[in-house]
């Protein structure tokens, strides 16, 4: 079943397919082939381009190179009506359903001709029987749990009887058991209808039951074609992560990561000598979605004065969540932050500033700076209650603290009343992680600081992170960006569902254990 | 590369900032240049001259003994609702509702005005802030809504002009209320009673033209709001919250409190506008089913066409009132009144042409540079 189509021309044969995205190349010059009956696993790390290679091949974005042929026949994919013609389906990462409407609806959706329920619901019954997907077509999508979804997202998909297959990280929103019947119903597909299928995942462990083959990119690129049968986990995870990397390599850091005592008076109370005392202590923090789901599940971590914690692991296992309730933006439903001495309330506005916490968000648009506003503006806000004098606005302190963070972060503007959206991304970055630094915070917490950043910005804002911790400052840094965590961080923490699942120094650290951890592995455990 | 600081502007940036305002200008020539055009041959399709048409509409509005005083008047509430509005975007709410709680405000001047006795000038003061609270409280029922319920409020002050009306038609026809028990009275139309002329806003005489004091309090308040929005830290958290919520949050700015302040003080410039138009005589200073007269629903238009630029809607205020005081002159050359109308909103869309089509290009050139699939 391995060599399932080897030999017989590819149902899918991509050729150089190459896509950018402004300065950012999401796929360099990517070949790939799908043969008939053969599951094919598609592995990489987040910003791998993946997705983007699924994208194209389902007609969502248009390659800037490359050839597609089906059947050896060449073809271009100008949209996905075009590929659904062609006999492709795709399961999108994130459900494309319409909650207010039934399941029979969402899945005539899109369909030309006339709508007939009957016909409709006979053959999302017969889908669901013959490959054991249990629902009811007349459930509206909106009551159904987020596995029930999946599962109507797949017949939708089915229900066009496509020969190819695309699945973009599936189960991130499913349970063990889910997940493994739906690799069941793949399995099922592929042996007994010849279907092509592309399975997208990071996940390392369901790669290795689901897949005959693998393909495994990083930045772009395809680095490692593997026979499942041939793979083990560490291998994969050694593949996933890309070359060896020593550990500490840019060290090219002004100050060093070298602690500096502050002027100001520390409180010494109970740290033993040596030990820095905790700035950040979060203990058995818990939140949930509005949606019920769990967003935070238990999670415990500690960070000392001057101390850059890394927590790594696999994109929405909760650090957003985690940043958000540093920010202020979430409350906890359990569990307690304490900054300082000071236990801080969750989800009231400001009180997070005000305990002195400072966020550099993953997501600088949602909650990190101001794009409507100037950069003078958006570099006052945590200092409101300097800039003002008997509340009328202190027009010359306002541009004197822009023309300082200005010249000191070296950001680069017309001046300090340009709007911030003219700016550059790699610049209103700077201008978010001066905002950051200026209101001299206690706890820094970072994540993905570096995201989409040119490497110039990138070994800035590393050299930033590292001085600011010299300055005393306890830094939480959130990244699925493993180079930059081992890189900077003096520990990792691995998040893993809405909790840590592990802890790593040095000299343990390193990327397989790392890897394996993100992975929902324990680095300690066999591989089963 | 210079790193470090404030670059001049290079020719390219500068360039490429200069030619889509130049751009919009042009714009704004063209779309106006068709509006006449378009309003020209209106009229002339209804067999009357657009010259004579516009000659009536500028004696009515201000060419004429008397009449641009009335245009100021009718510009000043329009002004108070539009910078009521422009509180509200700028916090990123829109309210909608300011018909409604303009009538509420009229409401509250009344009680005060037709059912309390005391000296002209205690009362006078006293309706306008009582008005002022009561706009705004009805507005603060829809910040409740949403900040309770998560109601936008953009349907809930909408929905609550109606019951204003309500409120009104009740309030006249019931005698504890505000209807008027003198059996002389003028008119057989139900309506409460009249302001007693001792509690009615000072008349300024220039040039043979009245206008009420409410005029220069109407001016005022759009030199304070723009203070408030370009100086105060309170403006500048209004604007923080509307601009980024996220940011505002952090930043100790309740989306909720700051949120409910922005509705409420939108809600009181509304309640006092009312509250001026009676006082200043409008409709014989009566409050009646149609006292509003649809100045809640055109000062919103002031304030988009003036894109919410606090000191732009004077003028802009003034060209809307202008277009309804001239309109009154319109019988004598036979157009309909309803041309007027149709011209006023071709007028709209000429003025929001050009700021739609400069944001549609700029959102372009941004979701260009951001289309960006994960990984």
């Amino acid at each position: 079943m391995t060599a399932a189509g080897r030999g017989n021309p590819a149902v899918l044969d991509l050729q150089g397919m190459a896509k950018r995205f402004g300065a950012v190349v999401a796929c360099d010059h990517v070949d790939l082939e799908l043969h008939a009956g053969e599951v094919h696993g598609i592995l990489g790390e987040n910003g791998a381009g993946k997705s983007t290679l699924m994208r194209l091949v389902f007609g969502l974005a248009r390659p800037d190179a490359g050839v597609v042929r089906i059947d050896g026949k060449r073809t271009a994919i100008t949209d996905p009506d075009e590929a659904t013609r062609l006999g492709i389906g795709m399961v999108h990462q994130h459900y494309s359903l319409v909650d207010a409407l039934s399941v029979w609806e969402n899945v005539a959706l899109g369909e030309t001709g006339r709508l007939d329920p009957d016909s409709t619901k006979r053959r999302i019954m017969e889908i669901s029987r013959r490959y054991g997907l249990a629902v009811d077509p007349d459930a509206p999508v909106r009551d159904l749990p987020s596995g029930i979804r999946q599962r109507v997202e797949i017949i939708k998909c089915l229900a066009r009887e496509p020969r190819i297959i695309l699945l973009d990280e599936p189960t991130s929103a499913l349970t063990p058991t889910e997940s493994e019947q739906l690799f069941e119903v793949l399995r099922t597909g592929a042996r007994t209808e010849g279907w092509s299928v592309a399975l997208v995942s990071h996940k390392l462990d369901e790669i290795l039951a689901a897949t005959d083959r693998v393909t495994v990119m990083h930045h772009g690129r395809v680095t490692h074609r593997i026979a499942t049968a041939d793979a083990d986990v560490p291998s994969l995870a050694r593949a996933m992560v890309g070359h060896a990397v020593s550990l500490r390599t840019v060290t090219t850091a002004v100050d060093g990561p070298v602690p500096q005592p502050e002027e100001e008076s520390r409180p010494q109370t109970g740290a033993p000598s040596g030990e820095k005392a905790p700035v950040l202590t979060i203990i058995s923090a818990s939140a949930r979605a509005r949606d019920g789901g769990v967003l935070l599940d238990g999670l415990s971590i500690e960070v000392r004065e001057g101390e850059i914690v890394g927590v790594a692991g696999v994109e929405g296992n909760g650090q957003t969540a985690l940043s958000d309730v540093m920010a202020g933006l979430l409350a906890l439903d359990g569990g307690s932050v304490t900054v300082g001495e000071q236990t801080v309330p969750t989800g009231v506005a400001g009180a997070m500033a005000r305990a002195g916490v400072a966020v550099i968000p993953a997501d600088r648009h949602r909650s990190g700076c101001v794009l409507g506003m100037t950069v003078a503006e958006n570099l006052m806000i945590p200092l409101l209650d300097r800039m003002q004098r008997r509340g009328l606005l202190r027009r010359e302190a306002i541009r004197a603290n822009a023309l300082e963070l200005i010249a000191e972060y070296r950001i680069r503007t017309p001046g300090p009343d340009t709007p911030l959206d003219r700016l550059s991304g790699g610049n209103q970055q700077r201008v978010v992680v001066a905002r950051a630094l200026s209101a001299s915070p206690k706890v820094l917490v970072a994540h993905q600081p570096t995201r989409g950043l040119d490497v110039g910005a990138i070994e800035y804002v590393a050299d930033r992170l590292r001085r600011a911790a010299g300055e005393g400052i306890g830094i939480l840094l959130l990244s699925t960006d493993l180079r930059e965590i081992i890189s900077l961080a003096d520990r990792v923490a691995v998040i893993h569902r809405g909790a840590i699942a592990g802890e790593l120094t040095p000299p343990d650290l390193d990327m397989q254990s790392l890897g394996l951890l993100m992975g929902g592995k324990d680095a300690g455990g066999p591989p089963a | 590369m210079t790193p470090g600081t404030v670059d001049r502007p290079t020719a390219s940036a500068s360039g490429s900032r200069v030619g889509p305002r130049s751009g919009t200008a042009l714009l704004y020539v063209l779309s106006l240049g068709v509006t006449l055009i378009l309003s020209a041959g209106l009229v002339a399709a209804t067999g009357q001259s657009p010259a004579r048409m516009l000659g009536a509409l500028l004696d009515g509005a201000f060419l004429a003994p008397g009449r641009w005083g009335n245009t100021l008047a009718v510009a000043a509430p329009m002004l108070l609702v539009a910078l009521g509005m422009v509180i509200g975007v700028k916090a990123g709410l829109f309210n909608i509702g300011q018909e409604g709680q303009l009538l509420i405000g009229a409401v509250a001047m009344a009680l005060v005005g037709t059912r309390l006795t005391g000296p002209g000038p205690v009362l006078l003061v006293g309706g306008l802030v009582l008005a002022a609270a009561a706009g705004g409280a009805y507005a603060g029922l829809a910040a409740l809504m949403r900040f309770r319920r998560g109601v936008p409020e953009v349907i809930s002050t909408l929905l609550l002009v109606f019951v204003a009306l309500q409120v009104v038609g009740f309030a006249i026809t019931t005698d504890w209320f505000l209807r008027d028990l003198d059996p002389d009275r003028p008119s057989q139309a139900v309506t409460s009673a009249a302001l007693p002329s001792s509690v009615r806003l000072p008349v300024v005489t220039v040039f043979g033209n009245e206008f009420h004091v409410g005029l220069l309090v109407a001016l005022a308040g759009a030199g304070a709001v723009a203070l408030l929005l370009g100086r105060t830290v309170s403006g500048f958290k209004l604007r923080l919250l509307g601009a980024s919520p996220n940011v505002a949050q952090q930043a100790g700015v309740s989306v909720a409190r700051a949120g409910s302040a922005a509705l409420f003080v939108s809600g009181a410039l509304a309640g006092f506008a009312g509250a001026m138009m009676m006082a200043g005589g409008a409709s014989s200073a009566r409050l009646t089913a149609g006292f509003s007269n649809e100045i809640g629903w055109q000062g919103l238009l002031v304030a988009l066409v003036a894109r919410s630029k606090p000191l732009l809607c004077v003028p802009v205020a003034i060209l809307f009132a202008a277009l309804r005081t001239g309109a009154g002159f319109l019988a004598a050359t036979g157009v309909d009144r309803k041309v007027v109308d149709v011209v006023q909103a071709l007028l709209v869309l000429a003025l929001l042409i050009p700021p739609a089509v400069q944001f549609l290009r700029e959102r372009r050139r941004a979701v260009g540079a951001a289309d960006f699939g994960e990984g």
